[in-house]
């Protein structure tokens, strides 16, 4: 029984690579095998869920302090947060997964994000996004290998007459240029080895 | 109460109905994708969009409460159009091939793309994330064929408690998933196919083994058994378009023999089996307690329903002491009919192939659990659904409605009315009392027709208690003794029962629990769709095969007599601990 050859009969779509889907793929695969480490900060953590325990709607607040405590939602975390709160895995997951807010992988000191909401994107917000995958070498979802900087995409953050914007950790940055890219990277300490001649000056 | 007025209709409606509702008792139909009877609105599939009179846009019928003074249409040039737009907006997203799906016969959105006139599609977009889901010994889980309804939601969630799918991420990469979008075998699923039972499409449906049956059929070393578990013979004349709740037991057993079966078997022969083991089990832990002074697990729940099985092993691991050790019917069945049967009939088991007509998806679960192979080989093979056989049927060009009436092979095709009701929700509490009231007391369960009116029906918990009086000398430690009992159907409301169990809240001496809504007639296999009006015409059906019976209580069955003189000894014994009971593991969350 179960001859996954049985599937023939089935009519099989196989994911192709890349695209929409991978990145699904990639952090559902992040998600249950890479952080299954040990916990840290374990009290803290209990404290958190205990202080929304038996109140209606309190697990989007947990989950808001349990990444700022962690930087990110570890799998542990979730599912302890899943079971004293009662609440399913997969509608915790659910949650996770639906607000760009949240995040399963460990992110750098810094995340940019850049708003591509309606306002944002019709002034530029997509070249301000290209400028940033370009200066930090990574895509939306990443983070640089020295966990210094991720970056995200958003969507809106109601600063729509300052378009385009980019909010960098609780900071709004508002018409960002997109030539200047460096000029508000170096706030975060971000050094252009990658190209000296083109920084201005 | 408001008055309102549906397409010219004048009504009184009670306030707090939707329009939908509304509509429908007053005869209107309103096509909704999304909507399940009796749960909150979801507001998902827009299809029931109705023009209300006054109200600038269309209102979805489901999500919309009555006003006094409305006046809806439901059929206005404006209405139809929407729904044709909306259904062609839901197919541009559904990436499906028609002519493949197993859906094809009963696919709801491809009947209302054919009711609205859906000849085109204007349409095309981005398509949402392919990722089939074949983990699982049950289901698998298409999310390109998903059009996002909700409905497996609040199946799993609301009506199971099982909590295994959820929405997964969104916009276009919404998936109804287990966490993360993970596979179906990493979470605690119980593959109920109470998912697979409301899907509008082929999203998620049960694995089939139809090709895996013809090759057996086919092949001339075999020997291959069927046995049909007594809920398929009150549904699966529906796959044939015939009368929810009509019985087509003789119609069935036709139709097997002319698929090519060596033997037409029955379920319920291990139903009446299971009654005498499992009410001998109760006797004897009621013993240990009340008589001998010593510890026993009580209440005794029933071990019938696999897919409540898998959920304690789940959720409730502190209570699989509680459950009774017997197999389930299926899995009897198997142990015997490659062990009994097998010897009696000169043949190799090697070459005997078991295969089950289950209304359940759970059943190719537990028919694959490693441990159901005391007969030293797989006891069961194949496990087909309903809606398989109905197919399987039409792929030989029979018509059910136009064969004559044969009956089921001896001597593991006997049974008595109190194994028919296995598959109503309190018919396994039912058939237990019937044998057990009758062992203790000697004399005939005192109630009407036999059945015991408080634990029947659609109600999700149920209670009864029956007082033992003038017992025969072996039994002289009950008399006196109130037995309570409780039954659940639905595993949420098989979580409300075990809560106020815990918490000692409620004391019972015996508990059964079936993992769907109204039964085994409510399972996960049977054909779509199943609301709780063909339920009760199910069960109708299912009480009129147990009256219509001589036998009425499973002990008095002779070729289960038979089966322990020649076989097995004594319930409970040697031979009976190694085939026909089993053992659960704890499986965590």
């Amino acid at each position: 029984m179960n001859d996954p050859a049985d599937c023939a009969a089935l009519h099989i779509r196989v994911p192709s690579a890349g695209g929409a889907s991978s990145h699904i793929l990639k952090e559902s695969l992040m998600a249950t095998e890479t952080h299954v480490e040990e916990l840290e900060h374990i009290e803290e953590l209990d404290a958190i869920i205990a202080a929304g325990q038996g109140t209606a709607g309190a697990l989007i607040p947990v989950l808001q302090k349990t990444q700022q405590l962690y930087g990110y939602l570890p799998q542990t975390a979730l599912r302890r947060i899943a079971e004293t709160l009662k609440i399913p895995f997969s509608e915790v997951a659910g949650v996770v997964t639906f607000y760009s807010y949240f995040t399963t992988v460990p992110r750098g000191e810094h995340t940019a994000r850049v708003c591509l909401g309606t306002a944002c994107y019709v002034r530029g917000g997509k070249e301000v996004l290209r400028g940033l995958e370009e200066k930090l070498a990574i895509s939306p979802g990443d983070t640089t290998e020295d966990r210094h900087f991720s970056l995200e995409i958003g969507r809106c953050f109601g600063a729509c007459g300052l378009a385009p914007v980019v909010m960098v950790d609780d900071v709004v940055h508002q018409r960002v240029n997109p030539n200047y890219i460096n000029e508000l990277l170096v706030q975060y300490a971000v050094r252009d080895d990658a190209d000296e001649t083109e920084e201005p000056s | 109460m408001h008055n309102i007025t549906i397409d010219g209709m004048e009504l009184q409606v009670p306030s707090g109905t939707s329009v939908l509702d509304a509509a429908r008792r007053a005869g209107v139909h309103i096509p909704t994708l999304c909507n399940l009877e009796g749960y909150p609105a979801q507001g998902a599939c827009r299809v029931c969009v109705v023009e209300a009179e006054g109200a600038r846009n269309l209102v979805a019928s489901c999500a919309t409460p009555v006003r006094e003074g409305m006046v809806i249409s439901t059929n206005s040039k404006r209405v139809r159009a929407a729904r044709k737009t909306v259904t062609q907006l839901l197919l541009s997203e559904h990436d499906a091939d028609c002519q493949y799906c197993e859906r094809a016969e009963d696919c709801e959105l491809k009947e209302l793309a054919h009711t609205f006139g859906v000849r085109e599609l204007p349409f095309s977009g981005e398509k949402p994330p392919s990722k089939l889901d074949v983990t699982t010994p049950a289901l698998f889980r298409d999310p390109a064929r998903c059009i996002k309804c909700r409905r497996c939601i609040t199946a799993c969630n609301d009506i199971q408690a099982v909590g295994a799918l959820f929405p997964q991420y969104r916009g276009y990469q919404t998936q109804m998933a287990p966490a993360f979008a993970s596979d179906m075998a990493e979470v605690a699923c119980v593959q109920c196919g109470q998912c697979a039972a409301v899907c509008p499409t082929a999203a998620i449906t049960e694995m089939s083994h139809i090709e895996r049956v013809l090759g057996a059929l086919d092949d001339p070393e075999k020997h291959v058994v069927v046995q049909t578990a007594p809920a398929i013979r009150a549904a699966l004349g529906e796959c044939f378009g015939m009368e929810p709740g009509t019985l087509v037991t003789g119609e069935m057993t036709t139709a097997l023999r002319k698929l090519g079966f060596d033997a037409v078997f029955d379920t319920n022969f291990t139903a009446d089996l299971t009654i005498v083991e499992e009410g001998t089990e109760l006797l004897m832990r009621l013993k240990a307690v009340l008589q001998e002074g010593k510890e026993a697990k009580l209440p005794q729940f029933t071990s019938c329903s696999p897919g409540w099985i898998k959920f304690a092993e789940h959720f409730f691991p502190e209570y699989l002491d509680h459950i009774s050790s017997c197999k389930s019917p299926q899995q009897m069945f198997g142990a015997l009919a490659k062990t009994y049967y097998a010897d009696k009939m000169g043949l190799d088991p090697k070459n005997v192939v078991v295969v089950s007509i289950m209304p359940c998806t759970a059943k190719k679960f537990e028919a694959q659990r490693p441990e159901m192979s005391d007969s030293g080989l797989t006891d069961v093979d194949y496990v087909l659904t309903t809606r398989e056989l109905g197919l399987l049927i039409k792929m030989f060009g029979f018509d059910l409605t136009k064969l004559d009436s044969g009956e089921m092979d001896a001597p593991l095709g006997i049974s008595s009315g109190a194994a028919d009701i296995f598959a109503n929700t309190g018919g396994v509490m039912e058939a237990a009392l019937r044998t057990v009231y009758e062992i203790v007391t000697g004399r005939v369960l005192p109630m009407e027709n036999l059945h015991v009116k408080e634990i029947a029906g659609l109600k999700g918990v149920k209670e009864a208690s029956i007082v033992l009086e003038n017992v025969v000398p072996d039994w002289s430690f009950l008399e006196g003794v109130e037995v309570r009992v409780a039954v659940a159907h639905g595993l949420g409301n098989a979580t409300r029962l075990m809560e106020r169990i815990r918490s000692g809240e409620a004391q019972y001496h015996f508990v059964e629990i079936m993992t769907c809504p109204g039964g085994c007639i409510g399972g996960g296999g049977q054909p779509r769709f199943t609301d709780n009006s063909i339920r009760e015409r199910r069960i109708a059906a299912i009480y009129a095969e147990d009256e219509g019976k001589q036998l009425r209580t499973s002990h008095t069955n002779p070729a289960v007599q038979q089966l322990y003189e020649e076989f097995l000894g004594a319930p409970l014994g040697e031979k009976s601990h190694h085939l026909l009971h089993t053992h659960y593991e704890a499986r965590g969350r």
